[in-house]
């Protein structure tokens, strides 16, 4: 009886699983474009997440456009085109490099050089402290005897 | 002595930046639709299904466009303002009823009146997905010519109204045809 449980409630998974829309494609190559593009765009309400993973309603109506445009025949860059367009670059999980985005890419490589300069310059200051002069030293000496 | 300085500098830098970044709200994505014409559409009317509202509707006047749906609860504290923009400003505001049924859009308009000059019925998003709409309530301001000039995602309060689209209708009013 246990076992006839146990084998029932294994097998559960395999026709619980909730109802996932199926996106017909003609090729395969179809469908390996549509899995890495929908990996690519952001969710713009789950911003944390792609439209393949999100469970928004949003990611949902984009992957159906996605799933549209690449039957349509249209190539990954006229994809990523028509949403940038409509949504902007936030849309996508790797930002341009442009004017508006140079800070963004190269902001931290800059502090990271000012870092080394601060650094550079601390240790060369140390350097140039003057040691204890003879007299110092032999101060020091006198009080370490006594 | 001043050396000593820029390390505080430095940080004080870094800081300030990271600090105005905190008052940055990620939800607010800039549209890359302000300064571009309104994208084009043609889809039924809320009330009557045989009637199409398309874009050469909105143009002639600075208009607001209301994207809102009975099941969006901040479109309910929204409602008085656009109804104010719409009856005491004078500014034709369009509805897009986003993801909707008719029914219980027609039913929350009864409820909390209509003030709409129309409404566009977009139930599967698709006209809603060419504005770059992507929550709800949305509000975007044309000028004459229907070109997008003003996106606000979230609903508008009185602050909203004072400071920013009012000022705007008047200054596009204002602009020669």
């Amino acid at each position: 009886m246990t076992r006839l449980l146990a084998s029932i409630l294994l097998l559960l998974p395999l026709v619980l699983h909730a109802a996932a829309p199926v996106y017909p494609f003609e090729t395969p190559g179809q469908e390996r474009r549509f899995h890495a593009l929908t990996q690519e765009l952001r969710c713009l309400v789950c911003q944390g997440e792609s439209i393949a993973s999100s469970n928004a309603e949003l990611a949902a109506d984009l992957r159906t456009e996605v799933h549209r445009l690449i039957l349509a025949g249209k190539s990954d860059e006229e994809v990523v085109d028509f949403l940038v367009a409509r949504y902007g670059d936030f849309v996508l999980f790797k930002p341009p490099v442009k004017a508006s985005t140079y800070l963004l890419w190269f902001g931290p490589f800059a502090l990271l050089l000012v870092g080394i300069g601060v650094l550079l310059g601390v240790v060369r200051q140390r350097r140039a402290t003057p040691a204890l002069s003879a007299e110092e030293r032999a101060l020091l000496d006198e009080e370490g005897r006594e | 002595m001043k050396q000593k300085l820029i390390p505080l500098l430095i940080f004080l830098l870094i800081a300030s930046v990271l600090g105005v970044g905190l008052t940055l709200n990620p939800r607010e994505v800039p549209s890359p639709l302000i300064g571009k014409p309104a994208p084009e559409f043609t889809a039924p009317t809320l009330y009557e299904p045989e009637r199409t509202i398309s874009r050469a509707d909105l143009l002639g006047d600075v208009v607001a466009v209301n994207v809102f749906a009975s099941w969006c609860v901040a479109c309910r504290d929204e409602h008085p303002y656009i109804m104010a923009l719409a009856q005491h400003y004078d500014v034709p505001v369009y509805g897009l009823n986003y993801k909707d049924t008719r029914q219980a859009a027609t039913e929350w308009l009864a409820q909390m009146g209509n003030g709409y000059a129309g409404i566009i019925y977009d139930p599967a998003g698709k006209v809603g997905l060419d504005w770059g709409v992507y929550g709800v309530p949305e509000t975007f301001i044309l000028d004459r010519r229907g070109v997008i000039r003003y996106k606000r995602i979230g609903a508008i309060d009185a602050r909203l109204l004072k400071d920013e689209i009012l000022p705007l209708v008047r200054q596009l009013r204002a602009e020669a045809p």
